[in-house]
C-alpha cells in the first residue's frame, strides 16, 4: 500500500498559520460573492458539493476508506428533509436536524456492515449499499418515485431568516458550510484525525498499539455520513425539491471525481474540486452526453497524469500542506 | 406453477451472467489487483459488436459469439498496456477510479450515437422456438444460454485450475517476482488475463443480445449487482465465483415469483446478511 499524501508529519506552527490564512481567503472571497453579480445560485449549490465533498474526503483522505456510496447520505437527508418541510410543515431549523439525523443514523447502519471488510471491498460494499437504497426510495411511496418531492417551502429560518429571499437563503448556506468546514478541519488536527491517518498507513500496526480500529473507523464513517447529510439538508433549500438523481450511483462518482481533481487528502482541495466540476457541468449543460464522456477523460487523467489533484500539485509546488 | 418455473429459468439466465461476470472479475483481480469497473461497459461493447457484426457486415450470431469477446479482448488489452499497468504498486483504489473513468467514457460514447433504448437483436434461427417439457415451455435460446454459460464457466475453472498455463497463472498471482526468475513473461500474462476477463465479459454480451436488447446503459447497473455478487462470493475461488454466481441468480428469480417488490434489491439484502453473519464471504479468506 502507498500513502495517498505525504501529510503523516505532525502539524507545524507554520503550517497551521498557512492554512488559517487561505481560510479567511476562502470566506472572505465567498462572502462577497453576492455583490459580484456572479449567480448565487450557483455558488449555493457549488457550496453544498463542497462541504459533501469535503465529508467524502475524511473518509478517503484521512481514513482510507474510499465510499463509493456517498450519495445516499446526500439523498436520504434530502428526502427526508423535503419531507419534513412539505408534509409535516416543520420549521426550516427542525427539518435541516432531521435530515441530517436521519443521515447519521443511516451512517451508523451503513458504516457497522461496510467496515467489516477492507480496501477494494469496502468500496464496493458502500456502492451495493447505495444501490439498495435507491431501488428502496424508487418504490417507497413518500419520494414519488420518478417524480421527486417538488415544491419544497422554504420558510423562515429560526423564524427570522427569510430563506425565500436569495440573499438571506446564500448567507445561511455559506455559514453552514464554513461550520461544517471548520469541524472537518478540526476533527483532521485532533487526536483522533491522527489515529485516523495512522489507520490509513498501516492498519494492523495501530491495532498493534492498541487502537480499536473499527471503532475509529466506524467513528469516522458517521461523521462523515452525517456531514455529507447536513450538505444534503441545506441542498434542498436551494434546488427546492429532492430526487433521485441524489442518490443514483453517477452521483457518488461524482463525488469521488471531485474530490479526486481537487486532491484526496488535501483540506482545500475538495473546495476547488466542487467548484471546478459544477462549473463545468454548468457550462457544458449543452452538450448532453458528452459530459459523461468529459466526466471520464478527468477521471482518466487525474489518476494516470496527477494524483495529487490540483491543490496537491499546488501544495506540492510550494512545499506546503493546504 | 408454469409463472415459478419460468421465473426459475429467468434467474438461471441472470445467474450465469452474474457467473461470467464475476468469474472475469475475479480472474482479473487475482493478477492485476484492481476492481475493473469497466466490465459492464465491455459487457455491454460485446452486445454492440454483435450487432455492428450482424447489421453492418451480415455476420450471424454463431461468429459474433466468437469475433466479440476476440475484438472486446483486445481493447481490453490495449486499455491494459495503456494505461493500467501504470497504476502497479498503486494503492488498489486507483485501479477502481481509473477503470470507473473508462466506463464513464465507453457508456457515454455509447449513449451519444445510441441513446438510452434498446436495439433488437433477433435470435438466431437454429435456436428459434420451444420445447414442451411437460412440466414447462422451455424456450430453446433460453436454455441454450444457461447451458453455454454453464460449459464456459467450466472450462475456465478448467483452465486455470488444472492446466500447465493456469499453474504460471496462480503462481504468478501468488508471486509475480519468484515467477518472473523462472523465465516467465509476467507481464505478458498480466495482458492476456485481463484479455481473458475481458472477453468472458463481452462474450456474455452477446449472449445477453438477444434477450434483453442492446443498449448503452446495459451493463452500469449490472455491474453493482455484481460487485455485491464478488462480495457475497469472495474472490479466492474460481469455482465458488461460478456456484454463488448462478445461486444468486435463481434466488432472484425466486424472489420475482414470491415476492416481486423485492427482486431488484435481494442480491443486496443477502450482501447484507453474509457480511453480518460471516464477514469473509462465503469462500473467501480474509481480505
Amino acid at each position: 500500500m502507498s500513502a495517498l499524501t505525504d501529510d503523516t508529519l505532525p502539524m507545524t506552527p507554520r503550517a497551521m498559520r498557512d492554512e488559517m490564512i487561505v481560510f479567511a481567503v476562502m470566506a472572505a472571497l465567498l462572502a462577497i460573492v453576492p455583490f459580484t453579480g456572479i449567480y448565487p445560485f450557483f455558488v449555493m449549490q457549488a457550496l453544498c458539493f463542497a462541504l459533501l465533498a469535503c465529508a467524502f474526503n475524511l473518509l478517503i483522505g484521512y481514513g482510507g476508506l474510499l465510499s463509493f456510496g456517498h450519495a445516499m447520505f446526500l439523498g436520504t437527508a434530502g428526502y427526508v428533509s423535503a419531507h419534513a418541510l412539505k408534509v409535516w410543515g416543520l420549521p426550516p431549523e427542525l427539518g435541516i436536524v432531521v435530515g441530517t439525523a436521519a443521515a447519521a443514523l443511516l451512517g451508523l447502519a451503513t458504516g457497522y456492515i461496510s467496515i467489516k471488510r477492507q480496501g477494494i471491498y469496502f468500496s464496493m460494499i458502500t456502492l451495493a449499499l447505495s444501490q439498495l437504497l435507491y431501488f428502496l426510495y424508487l418504490q417507497a411511496p413518500f419520494t414519488h418515485g420518478e417524480d421527486g418531492i417538488q415544491g419544497i417551502p422554504q420558510g423562515h429560518l429560526l423564524g427570522i431568516f427569510d430563506l425565500s429571499k436569495p440573499m438571506v437563503l446564500y448567507y445561511v448556506v455559506l455559514v453552514g458550510f464554513l461550520a461544517g468546514f471548520l469541524l472537518i478541519y478540526r476533527t483532521i488536527n485532533s487526536p483522533f484525525g491522527e489515529v485516523l491517518k495512522s489507520i490509513r498507513e498501516n492498519e494492523p500496526r495501530a491495532i498493534s498499539l492498541g487502537y480499536k480500529t473499527d471503532q475509529y473507523k466506524l467513528l469516522a464513517f458517521i461523521l462523515s455520513g452525517t456531514l455529507a447529510g447536513f450538505a444534503g439538508s441545506l441542498k434542498v433549500f436551494v434546488a427546492q425539491n429532492a430526487s433521485l438523481t441524489d442518490v443514483h450511483w453517477s452521483m457518488s462518482g461524482e463525488i469521488v471525481l471531485m474530490t479526486l481533481v481537487g486532491g484526496l487528502g488535501t483540506i482545500f482541495g475538495p473546495v476547488v474540486g466542487a467548484f471546478v466540476i459544477i462549473a463545468m457541468q454548468q457550462y457544458l449543460a449543452g452538450f448532453g452526453q458528452w459530459v459523461t464522456v468529459i466526466q471520464g477523460v478527468i477521471f482518466v487523467s487525474c489518476v494516470l497524469l496527477f494524483r495529487r489533484g490540483l491543490v496537491g500539485e499546488l501544495a506540492h509546488l510550494l512545499r506546503r500542506s493546504l | 406453477m408454469q409463472a415459478l418455473y419460468a421465473q426459475l429459468l429467468v434467474g438461471l439466465i441472470n445467474g450465469s451472467f452474474y457467473a461470467l461476470l464475476s468469474l472475469g472479475l475475479a480472474v482479473i483481480f487475482g493478477m492485476l489487483n484492481i476492481i475493473n469497473f469497466a466490465h459492464g461497459a465491455l459487457y455491454m461493447m460485446g452486445a454492440f459488436v454483435a450487432y455492428f457484426l450482424l447489421n453492418l457486415g451480415g455476420i450471424n450470431y454463431w461468429w459474433a459469439l466468437i469475433i466479440a469477446p476476440v475484438v472486446v479482448g483486445i481493447f481490453g488489452m490495449i486499455l491494459e498496456r495503456t494505461m493500467l499497468q501504470w497504476l502497479a504498486g498503486l494503492d488498489h483504489l486507483y485501479g477502481l477510479l481509473l477503470t470507473f473513468g473508462i466506463a464513464l467514457i465507453v457508456q457515454g460514447v455509447f449513449q451519444n450515437y445510441f441513446g438510452s433504448s434498446g436495439l433488437p437483436y433477433s435470435i438466431p434461427d437454429q435456436l428459434k422456438g420451444g420445447v414442451n417439457l411437460g412440466f414447462m415451455f422451455l424456450p430453446v435460446y433460453r436454455g441454450w444460454v444457461v447451458v453455454f454459460s454453464l460449459v464456459v464457466c467450466l472450462a475456465t475453472w478448467f483452465l486455470i485450475e488444472k492446466t500447465q498455463l493456469g499453474a504460471y497463472l496462480r503462481a504468478a498471482t501468488e508471486n509475480p517476482t519468484l515467477v518472473r526468475a523462472f523465465g516467465i513473461n509476467v507481464p505478458r500474462m498480466i495482458t492476456l488475463t485481463y484479455g481473458l476477463g475481458v472477453g468472458l465479459a463481452a462474450l456474455a454480451g452477446v449472449l445477453s443480445a438477444p434477450i434483453n436488447q442492446v443498449r448503452p446503459l446495459m451493463g452500469a447497473d449490472l455491474i453493482i449487482v455484481v460487485f455485491a455478487v464478488v462480495v457475497i462470493g469472495g474472490m479466492g475461488s474460481i469455482m465458488g465465483s461460478i456456484i454463488t454466481g448462478f445461486a444468486l441468480g435463481v434466488i432472484e428469480g425466486l424472489t420475482k415469483y414470491f415476492y416481486p417488490e423485492a427482486s431488484n434489491t435481494v442480491v443486496f439484502v443477502l450482501m447484507v446478511v453474509v457480511l453480518l453473519v460471516k464477514p469473509t464471504g462465503l469462500t473467501g479468506r480474509a481480505a
